[in-house]
């Protein structure tokens, strides 16, 4: 099927087999590496992505769903600059050691300080909550979305 | 949830309730938290994982899996699935059979006798185990085509649980090997019959069971394989952690020398210790990509990492008796040990000589006996996890201790300061010969305790019993051996070749004075870019920013040896020992150079600002760039002798001799950093629930050369502990069906999950190691045994495995209510 998606404001018209998740679209037809795999199921969060504002794992959603639609991952983040601040924060609080499940960190902490700049700690951990980390434990991620928060 | 307070010379995080520690002052770049360099990548989204790595033309590779715990193979068709539009080709256990040699086996008989292939010959042994590889045009047609695959299977009964395993009418799985039994080895140190003569009390202990589970790292396995005809190598782009393992299991069995094979990593999505057995599943992809001509992709799913890939050791500690004082003074122990391997022996049987690096624990008991025997059954096969077979013998002691301080109506912190070793023994020559070679136990838990507010805890203990809830506290001390002597392995085997460890790197100055350090270790996020980048630039006196280390791991760049990698808790002795020794080989040249340049004696010189200088006359510079460039480029008119190359390799090599095979005595590890950790947890006694109120984790590993970094692992090993104790599980049916085979079943903790941390450390410099480091990272699983310590003390009931999840917990109070 033919679509025709934005990602971090560059569009992209491909053909696609209907079947295909928008992960592996991301991914494998787009070069667009920095969203991530890491279960089959929907649990672990990385390979997050902001589709029309939402923010959505793009393994539940096919390539063919996203058609029309505005995409932004982890590489459109610092598109003007260096690291945004949340991304420089967690470089400082050490919020990452493998990176795997980082870009997926960093859509769901985004998508959270756009929806409400100041949340407690508590949110923070709930906004997470679909993100899975096994290299830190959180404790550090927590504190790296805490200190930009407004 | 927050993190609080580590007693650091660093201070960044600011909320310690303690004093700090007196910490000399440092200079340089060691023992700062200065923040990784690898993060910027990682951060955009421009890391290089395994699955990222694209080559034209490549071909998508699926396994196709045993459904069965135990069948015989007796037809496969791959006929439909070639002819599918888009297949390139496939592979089965017979050609696999008729390719390539079994792999090398690491056990004496009976295990000697395993006929282990990368794919199933003839017969299947565990759920989920690879028996045909179809490799197509895209992943989707690959899966498809794997349907297609026919594989007839004649079901054989299977045998779950080893305890089964040895009896007479148990299903065997290796016919060659005669039985289940695969290793079996009798430890005994110092006099147990006067031990147990002079023991006030014998205590009993029936039987303790740890389980099964791994860290699930969250990038799952893979490979990017090229195979280069015209010289019959094959470069293989993949995620494994061992290369050196992987080298000298593929090799032999592919019967081509180890030059044939390229290992090459950049980033890594998490290790710990689950990615060094890949070489099954990338010989199957070497031999497809030599087949079919293609390159090779293959990115393991998370169902099939959990269906197959490096569980622990399960292991069952039975007849436990333990010869104490009244006064809690621990004599010694014996038991008998009965690990589970799972189906095939990967990396087994070592665990069957790692754990007695810490065979006596933290604590001073002299005479201790154990009997080990390893099964196979019809599971995944076992291979390391963070912690590696320590952990579970560590579990072991620490449950005694507080088996025995409940037997005896004692403290359980009494019953540990009394009988830890203490830090004037330090060197502590253990009763198998392993030297213990610094830290101070009594003082970790006393900061510890501290970080909980343990003199609240009565008051707490009647406030929560006023909710309802049954309050408990817990100690988990243990130790991170690291450096491992691979002299250890000839326990096992006693024709094995392997002894001591090695780790190279090389340093080198280039034309435009870039100091470039390539290492030959596999980081899966310990941030060796950063702290090998510390180490370099003081000793060469320069600005962080000019060091360059190379992010991974290649082969070509010949700066590896036989046991490279990231594994064991050893980098910041063996890495670092050889970015060190490489290091001041460079900063001896520069200085040699200089001397010729300046014709003046090297003593006469120091390194400084990023160039080299005569001391006394700091105007007779001669930057780091004009080294470089006169060596590498403008070379001519340098006198004949200057033995001058720029370019410093160096092998580390821990100071090891082979043990005494006969007394199973000698020195298996250089280091022992320590975790010592304290859980608080309420119970709700209605349901089992429960909660970690509070945590504190205290650290030792000797000389910190960046602390951020050390405090990172020490709070990922406590999360892993925390899922492992709490909710991980690879728990199967009596038909050998995984019943956790996704992020569905097999939950790990996520941010909510946690509690509140507070972490300490303390440094306590090894005499054995270039820096006075030690290798850590692994934990030791005290969080496992902190949060069994709590369940006891807040149930009253004797705890008796590793994993407890609410049921089991309510399962508990049952018992302690009749």
């Amino acid at each position: 099927m033919q679509i025709r998606v934005t990602v971090n404001g560059t569009t992209y018209e491909r053909d696609v087999e209907p079947r295909k998740l928008l992960i592996h679209f991301l991914r494998d037809d787009l070069d667009l590496t920095g969203s991530h795999i890491g279960c089959d199921t929907g649990n672990c969060g990385a390979c997050s992505v902001i589709v029309d504002g939402v923010l959505l794992k793009s393994c539940m959603l096919l390539a063919v769903q996203a058609d029309g639609a505005n995409v932004e991952t982890v590489e459109g983040l610092a598109a003007d600059e260096e690291l945004t601040p949340l991304q420089r924060s967690f470089n400082e609080h050490h919020a990452l050691q493998c990176g795997y499940c980082t870009p997926g960190m960093l859509m769901s902490a985004t998508a959270l300080l756009r929806e409400n700049p100041s949340p407690s700690e508590a949110e923070i951990e709930k906004a997470l909550q679909g993100n899975i980390c096994r290299c830190t434990g959180y404790w550090n991620i927590v504190e790296a979305v805490k200190a930009v928060t407004r | 949830m927050r993190a609080a307070g580590a007693v650091d010379v660093a201070g960044h995080a600011s909320e310690t309730t303690l004093a700090p520690e007196k910490v000399e002052v440092q200079k340089g770049w060691g023992g700062q938290s200065v923040p990784r360099r690898e993060d910027k990548r990682l951060l955009r989204g421009e890391g290089v994982f395994v699955d990222d790595v694209k080559r034209h033309g490549m071909g998508y590779l699926h396994f196709v899996r045993s459904p069965y715990a135990h069948a015989h193979i007796t037809r496969v068709d791959v006929s439909a699935a070639e002819a599918l539009e888009g297949v390139y080709g496939t592979l089965t256990g017979e050609e696999v059979a008729a390719l390539t040699e079994p792999f090398f086996q690491i056990s004496s008989a009976p295990g000697s006798q395993l006929k282990d292939y990368a794919l199933a010959v003839g017969k299947v042994r565990y759920v989920g185990e690879p028996v045909v590889a179809v490799v197509a045009e895209t992943r989707e047609l690959a899966r498809d085509a794997s349907e297609l695959v026919e594989v007839e299977y004649d079901p054989l009964p299977a045998v779950v649980d080893a305890r089964r395993a040895l009896e007479p009418d148990a299903p065997v799985l290796h016919e060659e090997a005669g039985g289940n039994l695969m290793w079996q080895g009798l430890y005994s140190w110092g006099d147990l019959d006067a031990a147990f003569a002079e023991a006030d009390r014998v205590i009993e202990i029936p039987e303790l069971h740890f389980h099964r589970f791994n860290s699930t790292p969250l990038e799952c396995d893979g490979a990017l394989v090229e195979y280069n005809r015209g010289v019959g190598q094959w470069t293989i782009h993949c995620n494994n952690q061992f290369p050196g393992f992987a080298a000298i299991m593929m090799g032999p069995a592919m019967r081509v020398g180890l030059d044939k094979l390229r290992f090459v990593t950049q980033d890594i999505g998490g290790g710990f210790g689950n990615k060094i057995t890949s070489h099954p599943q990338l010989v199957v992809c070497c031999l497809l990509a030599r087949k079919l001509n293609r390159p090779i992709q293959w990115t393991e799913w998370r169902t099939d990492f959990h269906l197959s890939m490096s569980h622990c050791n399960e292991r069952w500690f039975r007849d436990t008796q333990v010869a104490v004082k009244e006064d809690g003074t621990l004599l010694g122990f014996r038991t008998k040990t009965l690990d589970d391997a799972g189906a095939w022996l990967r990396y087994e049987p070592l665990g069957g000589v790692i754990w007695a690096q810490v065979t006596p624990g933290m604590y001073r008991w002299r005479h201790i006996e154990v009997e080990f025997t390893q099964v196979v059954t019809n599971k995944a096969p076992a291979s390391p996890n963070r912690g590696y077979s320590r952990m579970q013998h560590l579990w072991f002691t620490e449950r005694v201790i507080d088996i025995v301080a409940h037997e005896l109506g004692l403290d359980p912190v009494e019953v540990r300061k009394r009988n830890y070793i203490r830090a004037d023994e330090m060197p502590y020559e253990t009763p198998n010969g392993c030297v213990y070679d610094s830290g101070d136990y009594a003082r970790m838990l006393d900061l510890a305790l501290e970080l909980v507010d343990y003199g609240s805890i009565p008051q707490r203990r009647a406030e929560a019993r006023a909710r309802g809830k049954l309050l408990g506290v817990g100690i988990g001390s243990t130790l991170d051996s690291g450096t491992n002597n691979f002299g250890q392995s000839r326990l096992i085997n006693p024709d094995l070749q392997f002894s001591g460890n090695n780790e190279v790197a090389t340093v080198k100055l280039d034309i435009f004075g870039e100091i470039v350090v390539t290492l030959g270790t596999t980081p899966q996020g310990q941030g060796h870019e950063t702290t090998a980048a510390q180490v370099v630039a003081d000793i060469l006196h320069c600005p962080l920013e000019d060091v360059h280390v190379r992010a991974g791991h290649d082969s070509y760049w010949n700066s590896h040896a036989g046991f490279s990698g990231t594994y064991a808790s050893q980098f910041a002795v063996t890495g670092l020992g050889a970015v060190k020794g490489a290091t001041e080989m460079l900063a001896a040249e520069i200085k040699k150079l200089a001397a010729a340049v300046f014709q003046c004696p090297e003593e006469a010189l120091e390194l400084a600002d990023g160039g080299v200088r005569i001391k006394d006359n700091p105007d007779a510079f001669l930057p780091f760039m004009a080294c470089g460039a006169i060596v590498n480029a403008n070379n001519a008119g340098l006198p004949e002798d200057l033995d001058v190359s720029l370019n410093c390799r160096y092998v580390y090599r821990p100071p090891f001799q082979l043990p005494d095979l006969e007394r199973k005595y000698g020195n298996l590890t250089l280091t022992y950093a320590v975790q010592i950790h304290v859980a608080v947890i309420e119970i709700d006694p209605d349901t089992g629930y429960y909660e970690i109120v509070d945590y504190a984790a205290v650290d030792e590993c000797g000389k910190r050369i960046n602390p951020q970094i050390i405090e990172g692992q020490v709070m990922g090993a406590t999360a892993q502990a925390i899922g492992a104790a709490m909710w991980e599980a690879y728990e199967y049916d009596e038909d050998g069906n995984l019943l956790t085979p996704n992020f569905y079943d097999y939950h790990v903790p996520h941010a909510l999950d946690m509690p509140p941390l507070h972490t300490a450390a303390i440094e306590c410099p090894s005499p054995f190691t270039p820096l006075g480091t030690k290798g850590m990272g692994e934990g030791g699983g005290a969080g496992i045994h902190a949060i069994c310590a709590a369940l006891q003390d807040a149930t009253g009931v004797v705890v008796t495995d590793s994993h407890n999840p609410y049921q089991r917990v309510w399962r508990l109070l049952q018992e302690g209510a009749r």
